[in-house]
């Protein structure tokens, strides 16, 4: 699986109209201003098609941070 | 004799719902628009909260009827499928056979169903004429799912729209109408439901409660509710093997087959099962961006756009796929 900052930065592009650096690895999404279900989607369908990992609601619910969800993923690689 | 798709008419209610209708109600949402745009939606149409399904339905029909040389009395049989119907009994479709003049020696009968609304009933009407050597069916698609939403449900109100389809399915020589998969997952039927005003749970003052979900978005149990990611992960997940299963029971490659229509449930779902299958563009169909996710009708809506645009031509292989409300799923694949 690649870094924590390359998957951050990776969510940051499949999330587009996020400007450039405003994703950190620490920052809790829900604090995003566009932060929607749309983008909830967006991260399933990212972590589905990447890994072949299946991430929930509750899962999504359950982070707070892209490094939660990293470990999360990385943890059912 | 074996059926076949002969016509498709559309018909919309007069109330059109722009974008920026919509941001003028949900203001706090102009932020988001980029991120909203990707469900694949411009305008939409509205139904009057006055105006029945089974109005639209009937000027589909009406229209239908103007649009090609069928005459009434040649119709055998009524389906009218919907989620919305004019009484708790006498079923919708008896008083639409009268309003429609047609003959009394026909079968009408209502089918509740949402999303897989039109495999379902299209499943029913191969078998009528298969068994029954029905020559013409009137298969009725209806939607007017946003009178269930609550007023503060932005989701909602930028995903759907309310359409009406009229489609007429006749016999002949050739197979038009291949064999069918379904799936059902009661389990999950709180993923898209409306609680309260059954006869489940009748509507008390809780009902009523607005409850404001984790991305912001609200409804109560008297209205309409979507479990968005829920459903999202369902599609994801069953879509494929549905896909795998139509192809298996139809003896057809992937290859083989000329257009995929799946309901037209969200771009963003669309798309992604588009990359996860490795269909081309050009034989994939996304039609939704002016009127939104139609429901039972949007299967119908998306065939005709290649009805329409003589895309598509004699002895071509559609596979439609449906998926949604129940959770239901189910496909064939269609010979034109």
């Amino acid at each position: 699986m690649v870094t924590l900052d390359e998957f951050t930065k990776n969510i940051e592009i499949e999330l587009d109209d996020l400007e450039s650096g405003t994703l950190t690895s620490d920052i809790n999404y829900r604090d995003l201003e566009q932060w929607s279900s749309m983008y909830a989607l967006i991260i399933i369908a990212y972590v589905d098609s990447e890994y072949n990992v299946t991430l929930t609601g509750d899962d999504l619910r359950s982070c707070n941070t892209v490094r939660d969800l990293y470990l999360l993923i990385k943890s059912r690689v | 004799m074996k059926p076949y798709i002969k016509h498709i008419t559309e018909y919309y209610p007069e109330k059109k719902f722009s974008n920026n209708d919509f941001f003028i109600k949900f203001p706090e949402l102009k932020s988001k628009e980029e991120t909203l745009l990707k469900v694949g939606v411009l305008s939409r149409y509205i139904v009057d909260i006055n105006v029945p399904a089974s109005d639209l339905v009937f000027n589909a029909a009406e229209k239908l009827f103007n649009e090609t040389n069928i005459n009434r009395n040649d119709i055998d049989f009524l389906v009218f499928c919907s989620t919305e119907f004019d009484h708790y009994t006498p079923t919708t479709s008896s008083i639409l056979q009268n309003r429609l003049k047609l003959s009394n020696s026909i079968g009408a009968i209502d089918v509740v169903s949402s999303c897989t609304g039109f495999v379902h009933s299209l499943s029913l009407v191969k078998g009528l004429i298969e068994a029954n050597e029905f020559k013409n069916i009137l298969l009725l698609c209806v939607s007017t799912l946003t009178k269930t939403f609550h007023k503060k449900d932005a989701n909602s109100h930028f995903l759907f729209g309310d359409a009406a389809t009229a489609i007429l399915i006749s016999n002949r020589v050739e197979d038009g109408i291949g064999k069918f998969v379904f799936g059902t997952d009661g389990g999950r039927s709180d993923y898209i439901i409306v609680r309260d005003g059954g006869g489940r749970n009748k509507l008390t003052e809780q009902s009523f409660l607005e409850e404001e979900n984790e991305y912001g978005n609200t409804t109560c149990n008297a209205n309409f509710f979507m479990n968005g990611t829920g459903v999202f992960l369902f599609g994801l997940k069953t879509v494929p093997k549905l896909i795998d299963e139509i192809l298996f029971k139809n003896n057809t490659t992937f290859e083989e087959v000329d257009y995929f229509v799946f309901h037209q449930a969200n771009k963003f779902l669309l798309k992604t099962l588009q990359k996860k299958l490795g269909i081309p563009d050009e034989k994939f169909v996304i039609h939704m961006e002016n009127t939104g996710n139609t429901v039972a009708a949007t299967i119908p809506i998306a065939f005709n756009s290649l009805m329409k645009n003589d895309k598509i031509k004699k002895g071509d292989k559609i596979l439609i796929a449906a998926f949604g409300t129940g959770l239901t799923w189910g496909g064939t694949i269609i010979k034109y």
